[in-house]
């Protein structure tokens, strides 16, 4: 018996010991819109941390998490107190454009990694450090685009939101529409306070265009939609990946029946084919994170920072083979088995980052929805 | 723009303008009465059609917990000046006149919430529970500084926007809701499209302009706030409770606040920072009567909405510069016309 306690006592003193060898841990600095205009993105981004493992490559996660109110100037302090004074390994965040281009300010001049929950477009080489985890604008318009030629669209109209989010897709759907041979009509906007678009629906809506893109995020995309019906468009409605939420559904009721929306995989399993390899990952997400807040509350800001431990899994370890974590060597190890790892399979899609792409994601990180009798259903499988 | 588009806008900036009417009413009221900018009357409005939002969806709303917080507030206050005074016996009839009537209310909407009750009570629920707010926080929050100047009470109203806006996050989440119109019909005259929306918000400011002005010319309280309005220290002077004009007349903020929101609850999608555009552009129309006179307010508040409505129409880009702009010319006039007179009139 007492050889056996004796066992017992080494083999965890020598557990303990080899804990200890590893305790440098792995600090991770999230700057999240926790208030303010952006909180309908941040506040479920958030909630995909709870997915997250509590070691990623061996080393355990130590996660400090700051509001930035959706305020760049905050996002940009925020990210200064991360570097400076917690010596994160990395930077997550933010979920909204204009908070997360500050945080990436602050993640090049410190020469921290940033994953970026948000699509954003920086000049050329400012984004050395910044890797993104959603889609780029450019593909999610690829898909509307491609869509609405399918259909013989000719003409577009545009209601969108009177700020980067909006101009991003109507440059974008600009440059694709005029390429494919479609025009761009009326360009309408409004901001995310207003409590009425009649005006600007009435506008589109006497153009007559075949169809309408509407540019507008999580419930706030319901009331255009509900706008433009309420004043007798007959067209095709078009709904970014910011509305592919079950906000839509619930606020817009019978009027955005038969909507188009695109959207990333991550929230449709159901409605991927078997051999899609982001399925798997998509219903692990989906399943975890409805059992913990609840049937319907999926959505592609939680899907985000889920993919973000993905990512995480498979570039620490390359990195911990170089260097320790905390030093300036395991950062920039940390960027460099970012940009050399190759594909990474993500409940998104399949990124694939290089040094000179920051994106990652293709073609085949979207997909088109419409809304059927209450419920999302692909438009093409 | 043919006539029909002009008649749409018109419609719309309309109903848009009672809202802000009712709201720069609230406004007016506040500051003759005690001197107060109530930058957070937006703020009633968000809570009022959350507040329904959630009773609709069987849940407890989140004011709830507010009321009882400062009712619990308002009468530590009141137990810490007894015992100061010495009157400690006066203590358990203050605090059940202060306490009895806030609990009964949260307890009230807390036992009503998960039985899903028609929409017309649900509605009469919202417009209990937020009223009762409005006088607590006049209580716990300005009445110790009710003889402090204009912009130290503008400073403090700030402060509370603040607060309201973030526990409006807490209470409500940061998704935005709808509420289910009183009364979904649409009807077609011409090219224009009249919704029975629209109806009901015209019907229910009307009553409320009936109620206010029968209220302020019938009743002895409405009488007092009126004198308050007029002349503070001589209202005193007179008998008049300066505390009670004050709590009365935010409860009557507050009671517009909520109806305005659950009015435009089913027009707009309501977010848990909402209110703050509405009450500005409420506020505009407040300034536009020279934050004294209410018919000029109103007349105003329904000039933003049309300026509004044309705006974003002509050129939705700047809309909410227009409207703000709107601003300047009306000061520049303002200060024109009324003759220079020393702000601290007492």
């Amino acid at each position: 018996m007492k050889t056996k306690l004796a066992i017992k006592a080494g083999v965890l003193a020598a557990m303990l010991a080899c804990a200890g060898m590893a305790h440098a841990e792995l600090t991770i600095g999230v700057v999240m819109s926790l208030t303010g205009p952006g909180s309908g993105l941040g506040i479920p981004a958030k909630n995909g941390f709870a997915l997250w493992p509590e070691t990623i490559g061996g080393e355990k996660v130590k996660m400090i998490i700051l509001d930035d109110a959706t305020d760049p100037t905050q996002a940009s302090k925020n990210a200064r107190r991360l570097v400076a004074e917690d010596k994160v390994d990395l930077l997550i965040g933010s979920a909204a454009v204009p908070p997360t281009l500050a945080v990436a300010d602050v993640a090049l001049e410190s020469q921290t990694v940033q994953l970026a929950i948000s699509p954003i477009e920086t000049a050329e080489g400012k984004d050395a450090w910044t890797f993104r985890l959603p889609q780029s604008t450019a593909v999610m318009a690829g898909g509307v685009v491609e869509q609405m030629k399918k259909m013989g669209v000719k003409t577009i109209g545009f209601l969108g939101y009177s700020d980067s989010y909006g101009e991003n897709w109507l440059k974008e759907v600009q440059r694709l529409a005029t390429a494919a041979g479609m025009k761009m009509g009326t360009v309408e906007r409004f901001s995310r306070a207003d409590t009425s678009v009649t005006a600007q629906a009435l506008r589109v809506v006497s153009s007559n265009p075949d169809a309408v893109l509407v540019v507008a995020s999580g419930s706030g995309a319901a009331m255009p939609h509900k706008a433009l019906i309420e004043r007798g468009y007959k067209g095709k409605i078009f709904q970014t990946h910011s509305a592919a939420s079950r906000d839509l559904i619930r606020l817009g009721g019978k009027d955005v029946e038969g909507a188009y929306v695109i959207s990333g995989p991550a929230v449709v399993p159901e409605a991927l084919p078997d051999g899609n390899p982001s399925k798997p990952l998509a219903t692990d997400f989906v399943t975890r994170y409805e059992k913990q807040f609840g049937a319907g509350t999926r959505n592609l800001f939680a899907a985000h920072t889920y993919d973000a431990q993905l990512v995480l899994q498979k570039v620490v370890p390359m990195a911990l083979k170089k260097a320790k974590p905390g030093t300036p060597a395991f950062r920039a190890a940390l960027k460099e088995a970012l940009e050399s790892a190759g594909p990474i399979q993500i409940s998104q899609g399949t990124l694939n980052y290089s040094p000179k792409d920051h994106f990652g994601l293709g073609d085949d990180a979207r997909i088109m929805l419409t809304i059927q009798n209450g419920n999302w259903k692909a438009v093409n499988p | 723009m043919d006539s029909s588009i002009a008649a749409i806008l018109t419609l719309d900036g309309l109903t848009n303008g009672i809202v802000y009417g009712l709201i720069a009413i609230a406004l007016v009221l506040v500051f003759t009465v005690t001197r107060i900018l109530f930058i957070p009357q937006g703020e009633f409005v968000a809570y009022g059609a959350l507040t329904l939002a959630m009773l609709q969806q069987g849940q407890r709303p989140g004011p709830l917990w507010l009321l009882l917080v400062l009712a619990v507030c308002a009468a530590g206050m009141q137990a810490a000046q007894l015992l100061r005074a010495g009157q400690a016996a006066l203590l358990p009839r203050t605090l059940l006149g202060t306490l009895g009537v806030p609990i009964a209310i949260a307890a009230l909407v807390w036992w009503a919430a998960p039985q899903q009750f028609a929409l017309p009570v649900q509605v009469l629920l919202t417009l209990l529970l937020i009223t009762a707010i409005g006088p607590l926080m006049y209580q716990v929050v300005y009445e110790s500084m009710a003889d402090a100047s204009v912009l130290q009470l503008l400073i403090v109203s700030v402060g509370i926007h603040l607060a309201m806006t973030g526990l409006g996050l807490v209470f409500f989440g940061a998704e935005g809701f709808r509420t289910p119109a009183f009364w979904d019909e649409r009807w077609n005259l011409a090219s224009l499209t009249l919704s029975a929306q629209t109806v009901v918000v015209v019907a229910a400011a009307a009553a409320l302009l009936v109620a206010l002005w029968l209220f302020s010319g019938r009743t002895l309280y409405g009488k007092a706030l009126r004198a308050t309005a007029v002349n503070r220290l001589g209202a005193r002077l007179m008998g008049i409770s300066t505390t009670l004009a004050g709590k009365l007349s935010f409860a009557v903020a507050a009671f517009i606040g909520a109806l305005s929101g659950v009015l435009i609850g089913p027009m707009s999608t309501i977010f848990y920072d909402s209110g703050f555009l509405i009450g500005l552009k409420g506020f505009v129309a407040a300034t536009i009567g020279a934050l004294a006179s209410f018919p000029a307010a109103a007349g105003g508040a329904l000039l933003v909405g049309l300026l509004e409505s044309f705006s974003s129409f002509w050129a939705s880009d700047f809309k909410e510069v227009i409207v703000f702009l709107a601003l300047l010319p009306i000061l520049l006039w303002r200060s024109l016309v009324t003759p220079a007179h020393d702000e601290d009139e007492e």
